[in-house]
């Protein structure tokens, strides 16, 4: 039965893997594709289209796969749904289950003394991380490799857009402190568009 | 809390997480700001130190992020039924969306607009990612041990490429240490 597969298939997904979304790619490709439920081909082309979508990836992905392979059952819209259903509960089951276990626990653990060492340790160390995914995030978007040859080169290894735009919403979340971080999202995207355009009827 | 408040807290929850879902936009990790308005600065239900327990628990547990984090502030917001709200709302856009997504995915990659909007959108991100890091380092203890952690935990990830789960064991571990020797100096202390 398809929609038990795919229920089973993105369960085992989001069971066994540590660490967010993009953990789950290999994962996702070598059931997914093994199962010919997706080529490689549509599934790179919806990984591109799941980064300008909201939510989490695995979410979006599992009820992608969901929603084709279940409409090619009988080409039926409903058996999609019921598919993209299907291996998005699958995907999110085990993260839910796991946390209700722990929050259930933590807050008669909260107070043990061994609990609170390892959280004391553990906080710096996930800002520690978190700066790391924001190193990565400026990466792929300011900058693809930084040169440190001369000054001139370490300047032109930044595209420019990504970097004014950085650096007007920047200013705008000093300057408006407590700016609720949707109104941040949607400036920003506003900014890419004027940006972008601009720059496109200006260079041709 | 009597049955009528939990009832408004679940709404709340859901709707809040809804927003939460349908503004997040490149990973887990983009969602921390957004969750760390909404629950510390706007309805005050945990704490900035609650968060790194929640992101700290989170990373070493499987499972998406998103999915971890609504679970447990729902959770401790107001019970099963809090953390179930919480989850729903938080997938129901990405569930939608692709829903309707799937049979356009052609015509949507060729939008300019939107591939326009994302250059934006993935900076602007970059913004609320830093923000969310200096929020989180204010919820620090500032000592050498903590400095140190931070230091090893970023430049393993950022450089080194190193698993996430080890590194967090280990942090784990020394804090356990850190703590106990605290605790046994400050006993000799009063002695």
């Amino acid at each position: 039965m398809i929609f038990w597969q795919l229920f089973f298939t993105f369960f085992q997904i989001g069971l066994f893997t540590i660490g967010g979304g993009y953990a789950m790619i290999p994962m996702i490709e070598e059931e997914v594709v093994r199962q010919g439920w997706l080529t490689h081909t549509q599934l790179v082309d919806f990984i591109a289209v799941a980064e300008s979508t909201p939510g989490p990836f695995a979410v979006n992905t599992a009820t992608y796969v969901g929603i084709i392979t279940g409409s090619n059952v009988n080409g039926s819209l409903l058996w999609g749904l019921l598919g993209a259903f299907c291996a998005t509960l699958g995907v999110i089951m085990p993260s839910f289950l796991i946390i209700l276990l722990i929050a259930k626990c933590f807050t008669s653990f909260q107070d043990n003394r061994l609990v609170k060492g390892a959280l004391y340790g553990m906080h710096p160390a996930v800002v520690g991380l978190i700066a790391a995914a924001a190193l990565s995030l400026a990466k792929g978007n300011l900058y693809t490799s930084l040169s440190f040859v001369s000054a001139s080169d370490f300047l032109s290894s930044f595209q420019l857009l990504p970097v004014f735009i950085f650096l007007a919403v920047l200013a705008v979340s000093f300057w408006k402190k407590k700016i609720h971080p949707v109104k941040l999202i949607l400036l920003s995207a506003v900014l890419g568009i004027v940006c972008c355009s601009a720059q496109e009827l200006l260079l041709g | 809390m009597t049955g009528k408040e939990k009832r408004i807290r679940c709404r709340t929850l859901f709707f809040t997480f809804l927003k939460i879902g349908a503004f997040t936009f490149g990973g887990g990790y983009a969602m921390i700001p957004l969750i760390q308005k909404e629950t510390v600065e706007s309805h005050g239900w945990i704490t900035d130190e609650d968060i790194l327990d929640i992101i700290a628990v989170a990373e070493a547990t499987p499972g998406p992020i998103a999915i971890n984090t609504a679970t447990f502030v729902g959770y401790k917001t107001a019970g099963f039924w809090g953390s179930f709200f919480a989850t729903l709302g938080v997938v129901l856009p990405s569930f939608l969306i692709i829903s309707i997504l799937a049979f356009f995915l052609e015509p949507f990659k060729r939008l300019k607009m939107v591939s326009y909007a994302f250059v934006g959108i993935r900076t602007g991100v970059l913004v609320l990612i830093v923000q969310a890091v200096l929020k989180m380092y204010k919820a620090c203890e500032q000592n050498w041990i903590n400095y140190l952690i931070l230091l090893v935990a970023f430049v393993s990830v950022a450089f080194w490429d190193l698993p996430v789960i080890p590194i967090l064991l280990i942090s784990a571990a020394c804090g356990i240490l850190y703590q106990t020797f605290r605790a046994k100096a400050r006993k000799e202390e009063t002695r």
